[in-house]
């Protein structure tokens, strides 16, 4: 019989036992839906999770260091010791360089500093960091209160959302008013036996202005050089215009490399995409400097992923396990049924192979009409924990997230998988309707 | 499928000592035991006896339904016991059609639907099912009542119907198993006549089982009588004597 002829019958026959078939089909619908749910839920997951990391720059980042020649104990006697060669200064120069290095788009320099804080005639120690423009795409300055920077040199602050609170608890009425950074300005001073390596620096106090104009929850890969998190952020070049006596500094006296041209901690290169970092990092450790990424902690994310959308997906198919044997059960009992049916069909020409293809399209159409409603009720349910979860979030006054995603490969697949088990589960049936004795199935009352 | 080559080519069907035991536990039954018979193409033959006699187990033998346990049947030509069961459903679609007694319609089908079933099955193009629908129908004057399902149907309908349904793939031969048994004696009288015209009209072969000895005797070319199994008699009817002391000089 050809396809269509038997897809009419098998629907017509469907039709026949409407209650039955639809119930077994919403079985069918529901085992699918809690497939999809789950692995929407793990998609958007991952999906909100890469998003995010990859907003927040520190998967496209190299971050660099001068590198270090540590010297253990027993390293041998002070006479037998070879001089380690001088590290290359992380200063401007080598800043210069990363820029130029291909696929490089931004070098900055991590800036932060602990210092004095005063507001409303009362001071506050904290840590200052300087926040470069492209951190305003990293995502967590999103739903923060007031604004970003007005521009790169703005004399204006972001506070942190718990130094804010130690400020005023009323943190939005923060907004638009004025606080003074107090702070250690680092001037160089010419080297008293002539030589023209650096002579240290002192420093200096001063004062600097400063509007509120945000507060936000946390800084942006807060804390990542290992400085602790900045709560109180300001313009990266404002920052480093005020050129601040850092962690560091006493480091570069000791190193004679406490000149009047400013070199870094560390600094920070970032690349078009995360899949570039590799080769850069290795160019830059070929040029002396130490660096690091964290590819390889996406790599991890990413396994972390597929194995919680694999069990995702395991959970899910459970309620598809016994959704087949629904169908298995409608079947056979369908056989029961029809078994006169089946023996007039043989009687009027049908081939075993033909019986048991009416079975399995009948199978088919189940599954199918049970995938495509269980791929819609599963979004469905995916859509409300997502509404449900903004609900919540917005009461906490956090932005909203999309916590399950339906990609099209998720919707051909589940409709596909539905048809596939409903077409093994309809194996066994459809091999016993087309195996029975055609004179025994006409004599069945 | 090739032809057995001592088969009578003259013949609808030649059955040469087949036996169909059944194993009942430890027993062995005998339903159709050593029957040797042959159907000359265009006869219209009654197989009559009592219950139990083997005459539907050896119309279903004829019809490719069953297998013999031993001897052979040609039917149209062929050799049924050889035949794979793909190739059985073929010569049951497109050699013979089957009339049972209690009609086998499907229920939930309308008429015409019924009807094109063994187009379906014989994968007849749609265009041209109608007609043949449509043709089979006016065959058993049915043609009015082609929407209707067969609930919607008296009994003599049903049958008619179902008579359509067999002749609609336009087979040789037709086999009939007590097709008058659910029905009362006027309408089965009007079957029988249907038939009856079938035959002469379309020159088929019809084999009938019935127990109904005097319509057998009214309508059938030849009577073959069954008793445990075993093929007891055949004899010509005096219709069948008297048609053809008609057409003699």
């Amino acid at each position: 019989m050809k396809l269509r002829d038997m897809t009419e019958l098998a629907v017509r026959n469907l039709r026949e036992a409407m209650l039955r078939n639809s119930l077994t089909t919403l079985g069918v619908a529901v085992g699918v839906a809690s497939l999809v749910a789950m692995l929407s839920l793990g998609v958007g997951l991952q999906q909100l999770a890469t998003s995010r990391l990859s907003k927040s720059g520190l998967f496209d980042s190299i971050f660099v260091t001068a590198k270090t020649n540590l010297r253990g104990p027993g390293a041998g006697p002070p006479a037998t010791r070879v001089a380690a060669p001088k590290s290359r200064p992380l200063d401007e120069a080598a800043r210069a360089a990363f820029a130029k290095l291909p696929n490089v788009i931004e070098v900055y320099p991590q800036i932060r500093f602990f210092t004095e804080v005063r507001f409303d005639g009362k001071p506050f120690a904290t840590m200052v960091a300087g926040m470069p423009e492209s951190s305003k795409a990293s995502g967590s300055f999103d739903g923060m209160q007031g604004n970003f920077f007005s521009s790169a040199n703005a004399d204006e602050a972001i506070l942190q959302a718990e130094f804010a609170k130690e400020l005023n608890p009323q943190t939005a009425s923060l907004i638009g008013k004025d606080l003074v950074l107090r702070y250690a300005e680092r001037q160089a001073l010419a080297a008293t036996d002539g030589s023209n390596q650096g002579g240290g620096f002192s420093v200096v106090p001063k004062e600097k202005h400063l509007r509120i104009i945000g507060v936000v929850e946390t800084e942006p890969a807060s804390g990542f050089g290992g400085f602790g998190s900045g709560r109180l952020l300001i313009p990266l070049t404002v920052a480093e215009t005020l050129r601040a006596a850092q962690v560091n500094d006493l480091r570069d006296v000791l190193r004679d490399s406490a000149g009047d041209k400013p070199v870094y901690a560390s600094l920070t290169v970032r690349v078009k995409s995360a899949s570039l970092v590799e080769a850069t990092e290795a160019k830059i450790k070929e040029m002396g400097f130490g660096a690091f990424s964290l590819l390889d902690a996406s790599k991890s994310l990413r396994i972390f992923f597929s194995v919680f959308d694999l069990l995702l997906g395991i959970f899910g198919s459970l309620a598809l396990a016994v959704a087949t044997l629904g169908i298995i059960n409608t079947l056979v009992m369908a056989i029961l049924e029809r078994r006169r049916e089946i023996g007039v069909l043989k009687a009027l020409g049908a081939a075993d192979g033909d019986v048991k293809q009416l079975f399995f399209v009948e199978a088919g159409v189940m599954g199918l009409a049970g995938g495509v409603f269980g791929v819609f009720f599963g979004w469905l349910i995916g859509r409300t924990l997502t509404l449900g979860t903004n609900i919540y979030l917005k009461r906490q006054d956090l932005p909203g997230v999309e916590i399950s995603a339906v990609p099209w490969w998720l919707i051909g697949g589940a409709i596909g998988f539905a048809v596939v088990v409903s077409l093994v589960a309809g194996l066994y049936p459809a091999s016993r309707a087309a195996r029975l004795n055609p004179v025994d199935a006409l004599r069945y009352e | 499928m090739a032809p057995t080559t001592d088969l009578d080519t003259n013949a609808a069907f030649q059955l040469e000592h087949v036996c169909r035991h059944y194993a009942m536990g430890e027993t062995s039954i005998r339903a159709v035991d050593d029957v040797s018979l042959m159907v000359p193409t265009g006869e219209f033959l009654a197989l009559l006896g009592s219950s139990g006699s083997g005459k539907s187990t050896l119309l279903n033998l004829m019809a490719g339904l069953d297998r013999p346990t031993s001897g052979s049947i040609a039917g149209a030509g062929r050799n049924l016991a050889k035949l794979s069961s793909l190739e059985l459903a073929r010569y049951r679609r497109e050699t013979v059609g089957m009339v049972f007694q209690s009609f086998n319609l499907l229920p939930r089908m309308t008429l015409e639907e019924n009807v094109e079933l063994p187009l379906r099955l014989a994968e007849v193009e749609r265009g041209e099912r109608a007609a043949r629908v449509r043709e089979a129908l006016e065959h058993v004057r049915l043609t009015k009542r082609m929407g209707h399902r067969p609930s919607e149907l008296s009994g003599g309908e049903q049958q008619r119907t179902a008579i359509a349904r067999a002749l609609v793939n336009r087979p040789k031969i037709l086999l009939a198993d007590e097709p008058t048994g659910n029905l009362d004696s006027a309408t089965g009288e009007a079957i029988m006549n249907l038939l009856r015209e079938i035959q002469s009209n379309l020159g088929m072969t019809i084999v009938m089982v019935t127990h109904e000895r005097p319509l057998a005797e009214r309508f059938a070319d030849r009577l073959a009588t069954m008793g445990d199994g075993k093929l007891l008699s055949t004899a010509a009817t005096e219709a069948a004597i008297q048609d053809s002391a008609e057409v003699r000089p």
